[in-house]
């Protein structure tokens, strides 16, 4: 109907630009509340202990202590994020029970008149902790005899049964046995923080019609809602979540963590309640991505194709697996890369260990496995002595392809786009690369 | 000692969606009185600029102009179910919605529209500016915001749209693996041109250039935004940040910004990249996914490079001087150990 | 000690602030005097983001107990801000897209400001080298610069 793109296509300037240039744009710590509380956590010192006590007296002598929340007080004491889109079981605690499993848990929640008064009186609670044994390694941690994270007696997340993730396709070995040469390398990362410039908070603001509004800035406003909700056990109408202005998310501002505290606290002291981490809080205590150890197995032919490629990847998922479970089925769709390979194995673990939960991260399940595939490429090449352009070239996947996990490949464009790259830097391709399009194979290409 | 150079290569692609989909969104479209229109969504901008991406796509699909839509975002008393902005999902997932809720309610413009103008719908056009006229008839036009004026106090009509998106939940076959884990999926390849020195083991990265297949640019200004960013977070994954400098050791970790290093701006590389667009079959306006691909490619692209500009691979990230200087003495080690072979 | 008044000017006009000793700065002119253009990013001198000028010159406010500005000139984004319009490097970072989330912002146009005003021909390496306390997380900084270097090539 309407003839070209009028719109859609433009650098129009930002809508919300003016508010940003000029600083007026509020975001959740800038809004005060009359009689509004401060929370402030207490937080395990240890990486793994028993809680065998709480000693809240020194707190409740602070001027200006209000009131602390421990898990007694929490209607439904576990975090149901994965619950929510049907990946059980569940397993973390909002606030401790009788085990602290990383250093920085949350244990007891201390609301007050004021920031100084919050942060006095929670460093006068007292926690009763009998030190267990942790573990951080993941490869120690999936051997016998190793510290066992979680409640329920595994180091392992359990998928359908099973202690990883898989992905089959064809024999790999067969395809090893048949390859010219068969390489493995190990790839390793570490954990990193999103380091947001505006930290993870929220709000919790009682209405005059028995609602709770809890301002917050979280990228995910009815996850968080319904994650309250069940949590406070509070029919999600009563619910009124207001956000939409994020200082950095990066994907760590996905896991609910500050919203059903904040909002309990106003249930209980029927006053606003600001929850906040502090920069160090963020740095140390907020979800991270995880830390991954890469295999990749490859049996590779003299003209550099792949014939079998077999991945096993461990993910470090911390003391409580939040959204890594369904990161590694992601992982595993993505592992082998944007290449055409007739075997591929693929064993994906998510492992836990006693450090800080890690979560959601920019490129989530996918960054890490990108990294270690594409160096392995560049190996592949040097091995056969091609350049990494035709390496590439040589095993890109087309429209019509079969990925590993069974998915046809559509709206393919790796080679266009690599000629592209290639032309942008002055690399020149041979004619028959520059020739190569995304199209689906003819038989005599071995199209399916 | 001396300061050698690299060039490396990756390509990548980036699924755009919710892992096995069951991540809808939906979006509410109403015109004011005054013609301008009003989208309403629950979905949340992280400063990528959603917002000015679904006012785009509702302006587009209306046949207004850009400054004829208001964006409300992230009540949820007023803005229906939106999963979140997440897994690169934003402009896909929110964009489709927000494009079938103006399409509603750009449908209920044209039956007015036809009804007045005495022509059927099919030979009715926009003009992108916000009037709609009879195909080869061009004073046979009427004002939108006209038209608004009067569906509500002559006709008592709504001009109003509800939309949603969703790629339905799948599972993944416990055995083989066998799963639809995305709508559609993004491409990028990147160069990366590196500097290192071998006494200090610095490496600095001096240019990033990519092409990236994007569907389509919704609005370029905003993705050329994450490509200079996504690259420059690459960089920093590279090469700096960790919150465990000895993984698996939990020692040292960083408490604040001095401790947790990342690239300031005289580190940031030179970039240079080139769009590509081919509509994917599924995204509004054909758009696929960009945000977090931009922060993938360039990483094992400088890691390539690393080797190219000093022989060795460097399997653990990030790659910090520490690693480079006990990369060079392991190489020279080897080097000496086969020479007295 | 007990809480101590302490007067200062503010942009255009002078105010006086009731203190318990070693408030900073950054946390009166965020809760006492609604300047909320003034970050909260770490209150650790890590970020930036709580940058204003005192007498002209950036300083990072979270670091800055208010009894040492006692008598001194404050200036915020806010009393740079025009009532109609945009200063000069607010227009240059509008129309250059030099933010994202815009929470390192405010800090940023505090210190291209000052800058600007004392050095009003940089080159791209001197605007570079003033950026290197601010943390920016989401652009990567090339667009930062490129605004600063707008705005100055704006004033010309």
């Amino acid at each position: 109907m309407t003839a070209g793109l009028h719109v859609v296509g433009q650098s129009v300037e930002r809508s919300d630009g003016v508010g940003f240039v000029t600083g007026r744009a509020a975001y959740t710590a800038d809004l005060t509340f009359p009689g509004m509380l401060h929370l402030r956590m207490v937080r395990s010192p240890l990486h793994h202990a028993r809680v065998r006590g709480v000693d809240l007296s020194g707190a409740e002598r602070v001027k200006g202590f209000v009131r602390a929340l421990t898990h007694e007080d929490v209607p439904h004491n576990v975090y149901t994020i994965l619950g929510l889109i049907g990946v059980e079981p569940e397993e973390e605690f909002v606030l401790a029970v009788d085990r602290v499993r990383y250093m920085g848990e949350p244990v007891v929640a201390i609301l007050a008149e004021t920031e100084a008064a919050a942060i006095e009186a929670a460093a006068a609670v007292r926690l009763d902790l009998e030190e267990l044994p942790a573990v951080f390694d993941m490869e120690q941690a999936l051997a016998p005899g190793a510290p066992v994270v979680t409640h329920w007696g595994s180091n392992t997340f359990i998928y359908e049964g099973d202690t990883k993730r898989k992905v089959r396709l064809g024999d790999v070995e067969a395809g090893f046995r048949d390859a010219d040469h068969v390489i493995e390398h190990v790839y390793r990362t570490s954990p990193i923080e999103h380091a947001p410039i505006e930290a993870t908070g929220c709000i919790a603001v009682p209405e005059p019609n028995g609602r709770f509004t809890v301002y917050t800035n979280t990228q995910a406003i009815y996850f968080s809602l319904d994650n309250t909700s069940i949590i406070l056990q509070l029919q999600p109408n009563r619910l009124r979540f207001i956000g939409g202005m994020v200082g950095g998310g990066f994907g760590g501002k996905v896991d609910v963590i500050v919203e059903p505290l904040a909002t309990l606290g106003a249930m209980k002291t029927g006053r606003p309640v600001r929850y906040v981490y502090t920069r160090t809080e963020e740095m140390q205590v907020s979800s991270t991505r995880s830390a991954e150890i890469i295999t990749i197995r490859d049996g590779i032919m003299a003209d550099g194709s792949i014939v079998a490629r077999k991945v096993t990847a461990l993910v470090d998922c911390g003391a409580y697996s939040r959204q890594t479970p369904y990161a590694i089925t992601k992982l595993a769709a993505n592992a082998a890369g944007p290449y055409r390979i007739p075997n591929v194995w693929i064993d994906a673990y998510c492992v836990y260990t006693n450090r800080t939960p890690t979560s959601a991260m920019r490129g989530f399940g996918v960054t890490w496995v990108t990294f270690a595939h594409e160096v392995q490429m560049d190996r592949i090449a040097e091995l056969v002595g091609l350049d990494p352009w035709t390496v590439r070239f040589r095993n890109a996947h087309r429209n019509g392809d079969l990925k590993p996990h069974r998915k046809i490949v559509a709206d393919a464009t790796l080679i266009e786009t690599m000629q592209a790259a290639a032309e942008l830097v002055g690399t020149e391709l041979p004619a028959d690369l520059r020739a190569m399009t995304s199209a689906p194979r003819t038989a005599a290409e071995g199209g399916r | 000692m001396a300061k050698l150079r690299g060039t490396g290569m990756a390509a990548v692609n980036y699924p755009t969606g919710m892992n096995l989909g069951g991540d809808p969104s939906q979006a509410l479209v109403h015109a004011t009185t005054s013609g301008s229109f009003n989208v309403v969504l629950a979905a949340t901008d992280l400063g990528q600029g959603l917002k000015t991406v679904v006012a785009q796509i509702a302006a587009e699909t209306l046949g207004v102009g850009y400054d004829q839509i208001v964006v409300q975002t992230a009540d949820t008393d007023t803005g229906p179910h939106d999963m979140g902005t997440f897994a690169s999902r934003g402009t896909h997932r929110v964009g489709n919605a927000v494009k079938a809720a103006a399409a509603e309610a750009r449908d209920s413009v044209l039956q007015l529209a036809s009804e007045e103008l005495e022509a059927a719908v099919t030979d009715l056009e926009l003009d992108g500016a916000g009037n709609v006229r009879v195909v080869g008839s061009p004073d046979k036009t009427l004002a939108i915001a006209d038209l608004a004026s009067r569906a509500q106090f002559q006709y008592g009509r709504t001009i109003a749209g509800r939309g949603v998106w969703m790629k339905p939940k799948s599972t993944v076959d416990p055995d083989t693996g066998a799963m639809d884990p995305d709508s559609t999926q993004a491409y990028a390849c990147t160069v990366a041109d590196v500097e290192v020195d071998t006494e200090t083991g610095m490496v600095s990265v001096l240019r990033i250039r990519s092409a990236y297949e994007v569907g389509r640019q919704m609005n370029p200004a905003l993705v050329h935004g994450q490509i200079v960013g996504g690259a420059w977070m690459a960089v920093s994954h590279a090469l700096y940040e960790t919150t465990e400098p000895y993984y698996p050791l939990r020692d040292h970790r960083p408490h604040d910004f001095a401790e947790y290093l990342m690239p300031g701006p005289a580190d940031a590389p030179e970039i240079e990249s080139v769009v590509l667009e081919v509509p994917s079959s599924n995204g509004p306006y054909g758009a696929k996914g960009v945000g977090e691909m931009t922060a993938n490619s360039p990483i094992p692209a400088i890691v390539n490079a690393i080797h190219d500009a000093i022989g060795v691979r460097i399997d653990t990230l990030p790659v910090t001087p520490e690693a480079i200087l006990r990369a060079l003495d392991a190489k020279a080690a080897a080097a000496a150990a086969e020479g007295t072979a | 000690m007990g809480s101590s008044v302490v007067a200062f000017e503010l942009g255009e006009r002078e105010v006086e602030v009731l203190v318990a000793p070693l408030t900073t700065l950054q946390a009166v002119l965020r809760t006492q005097l609604g300047q909320t253009s003034v970050k909260d990013g770490c209150r650790q001198g890590g970020c930036g983001s709580c940058t204003v000028l005192v007498d002209g010159e950036p300083v990072l406010s979270c670091l800055l107990p208010v009894e040492d500005i006692a008598g001194r000139r404050v200036t915020t984004l806010e009393s740079l801000t025009p009532v109609d319009g945009l200063h000069p490097v607010q227009r240059a970072f509008l129309e250059r897209n030099g933010f994202q989330c815009g929470y390192c912002t405010p800090g940023m146009e505090m210190l291209a400001a000052a800058f600007l005003k004392r050095h009003p021909e940089p080159s791209r390496d001197e605007i570079v080298d003033i950026l290197s306390g601010n943390v920016c997380r989401c652009t990567g900084y090339e667009p930062i610069v490129d605004a600063i270097a707008a705005a100055a090539e704006a004033g010309r």
